[in-house]
């Protein structure tokens, strides 16, 4: 993916000539092996039997079952399948709510002139600071008297609000490299603001839009604090972290191997997410510091 | 900003001389009043849920915090009462604690993992890609609950972790997670595989260093270790910084490797009792919604205070290179 020109690795070689490159690229391989351990480790000993899980070190079962898959996918009770369901309905909602709602409010931010825009922004920009659990107490109180408490309005319902303020800073910084030219000839054409945001503007900003999909989609994937505190009393409702917390929690000393083949089958969508947008997810990283 | 607003359509609304008699229908606004009514309509679902959502529940949760609140009764004002309880709560203290210790010894050593290797992988080597990529998987995945079980499992009684460390030769192993001692720092290991995200933010920085920099101080006779700590160290300390505070409120949050890990009960002997866990019990578990209020303020203000300690040692620290020049 990224090449070392010559110049580059040429400043590489003064800073880091003293150590010998074979050492450096054996430490890093072996480094590798110690990062991936822990993953080959966990798909390996989904496929042992439960005895071999504890009693090995090797990644390879010795012996293949697959027995951990098929029980461990009605393992709580409920099928594994209204689980993932469940998954898969509360992350597309939320990036549809996340997309929706912080492109709205980031337009206004970049684009229009109203009294206290200024004010606004800074609030906006503070919120991004904001730890979940300054207002996650009243929050429970206020969806447990909707009577939201037990579904997924109370994860749902905030993305519709616009309340991720990290995406909506995103969407203003990438709506400003957006040349204003266009903005005047459109309203000269006679489009109106909407018409701007929703013909002009927004398809100008499908990279910034899918980067907002694509993070909206793991971290709700794998958010497990908010999803228990909602979720925990109904099991029928039970999203793949809050399920895969439960079954922990009544695990047996037996059922390791089909916890860790759920564990694995959890996993799948997030590493797929990470093979088809490898090079989105590391730019992003590196130019906006957004985590996986 | 409303009074240009106002010439412009005194001037726009002036001169028929029937606007003098009856006053004009305000059916027509002008530009600038409409694109701001535009503003406001965009921002309509934003600042509900800031009221709704954000701020309120902010407000809510100080006033909840001088209160006792089960749900089913009325909220009570009680004053101070919560937070003369917490100072005295052992288990708040020890909390408190535990956290201190988690953030102190994962965020540096994660930060360390991630320019050190940053650093070698900035050598370049074949294959850069694809050892990138697997070095930032773990931080893709790590928050998740799977991986908190994994972690349970690989460092459960009598374990996978103990048979590699008796392949060393370490014969009596610590019960890692079932021993007090050990278990938080089964947590910090999690938390350090997890450097990834940080030593990819450290390779993009140091691949922005311009080279000049380094021919200049070799040519002045620095070697690998001084230009490491005039050239590199400074110019990378605003990702540094960043990093660290990044991370530093991320890890005071840390709620799902605890959880899991002790089965939500912070143990063993209360050893990962995580803040958030403890307030978690307290809120959610107890029904104790003052007192979970109370600590989320508490939380709210120690990271604002630390993050703002941070950023007032970084003057000390930090250089940015457009202000030297």
């Amino acid at each position: 993916m990224i090449r070392l020109t010559p110049s580059r690795s040429a400043t590489a070689v003064l800073a880091w000539r003293r150590i010998p490159r074979g050492i450096g690229r054996l430490l890093i391989a072996a480094g590798g092996v110690v990062m991936l351990y822990p993953l080959l480790w966990m798909i390996g000993s989904s496929f042992k039997p439960e005895g071999q899980i504890f009693s090995t070190t090797g990644i390879v079962p010795t012996t293949w079952i697959f027995s951990n898959y098929t029980q461990g996918w009605d393992g709580l009770g409920y099928s594994m399948t209204g689980f993932l369901v469940n998954s898969v309905v509360l992350c597309l909602l939320c990036v549809l709510g996340n997309l929706v709602s912080c492109s709205l409010a980031a337009f206004a931010f970049a684009r229009l002139r109203f009294p206290l825009r200024r004010v606004l922004f800074a609030i906006m920009l503070t919120s991004i600071m904001l730890p979940l659990h300054a207002t996650i107490v009243p929050q429970y109180i206020l969806f447990k008297y909707l009577g939201w408490v037990g579904t997924i309005a109370p994860l749902v319902v905030p993305k519709f609000l616009a309340v991720d303020a990290f995406f909506v800073f995103l969407l203003v910084q990438f709506i400003r490299t957006i040349p204003r030219e266009l903005d005047d000839s459109a309203e000269i054409d006679g489009c109106g603001k909407f018409r701007l945001f929703a013909t002009v503007i927004l398809p100008l900003c499908v990279p910034a839009l899918a980067t907002t999909a694509i993070f909206t989609f793991l971290w709700t994937w794998s958010d497990f604090f908010s999803q228990l505190i909602y979720l925990s009393g109904n099991p029928a409702h039970f999203t793949i972290p809050v399920a895969l917390g439960a079954f922990v929690d009544s695990t047996s000393q037996s059922s390791w191997g089909q916890l860790l083949a759920m564990s694995v089958v959890s996993l799948l969508p997030i590493f797929g997410f990470f093979l088809a947008f490898q090079r989105l997810l590391l730019e992003g990283i590196s130019t906006t510091g957004l985590r996986g | 900003m409303a009074s240009p607003g106002v010439t412009v359509e005194a001037h726009a609304t002036a001169p028929p001389p029937v606007a003098d008699r009856n006053p004009p229908p305000r059916r027509r606004l002008t530009r600038r009043q409409r694109e701001a009514l535009a503003g406001y309509l965009f921002l309509a679902p934003w600042f509900l849920g800031l009221i709704g959502i954000t701020l309120g529940p902010m407000i809510a949760s100080l006033w909840l915090s001088f209160t006792r609140y089960n749900l089913l009764s009325a909220p009570q004002w009680t004053g101070f009462s919560n937070y003369s309880a917490l100072v005295h709560d052992p288990l708040f203290l020890t909390a408190v604690k535990v956290t201190l210790l988690y953030v102190g010894v994962s965020v540096p050593s994660q930060l360390a993992f991630a320019l050190l290797l940053a650093l070698v992988l900035n050598r370049g080597m074949r294959a850069l890609g694809l050892v990138r990529a697997i070095y930032y998987v773990p931080s893709l995945l790590g928050s998740s609950v799977a991986i908190a079980i994994v972690w349970r499992t690989l460092f459960g009684y009598d374990g996978t972790i103990d048979r590699i460390v008796e392949f060393f030769g370490w014969h009596n192993p610590p019960a890692w997670i079932d021993d007090p001692h050990t278990a938080i720092y089964t947590l910090v290991v999690l938390a350090i595989w997890q450097f990834g995200a940080p030593m990819i933010i450290f390779l993009a920085g140091l691949r922005n260093i311009p080279k000049e920099l380094y021919e200049a101080a070799s040519v002045d006779g620095a070697r690998r270790f001084a230009q490491f700590r005039k050239v590199t160290l400074p110019l990378l300390s605003p990702l540094i910084l960043f990093n660290l505070v990044l991370q530093v409120i991320a890890s005071f949050q840390a709620f799902t490797p605890a959880y899991v890990i002790s089965g939500g009960s912070g143990g063993p002997a209360n050893s990962t009792l995580f803040y958030t866990l403890y307030l978690y019990q307290q809120a959610f578990g107890q029904l104790n919604m003052g007192y979970g209020a109370a600590m989320a303020w508490l939380l709210l203000v120690a990271i604002a205070l630390v993050t703002a300690a941070i950023f007032a040692s970084s003057r000390r620290w930090v250089f940015y290179m457009d202000h030297q020049s």
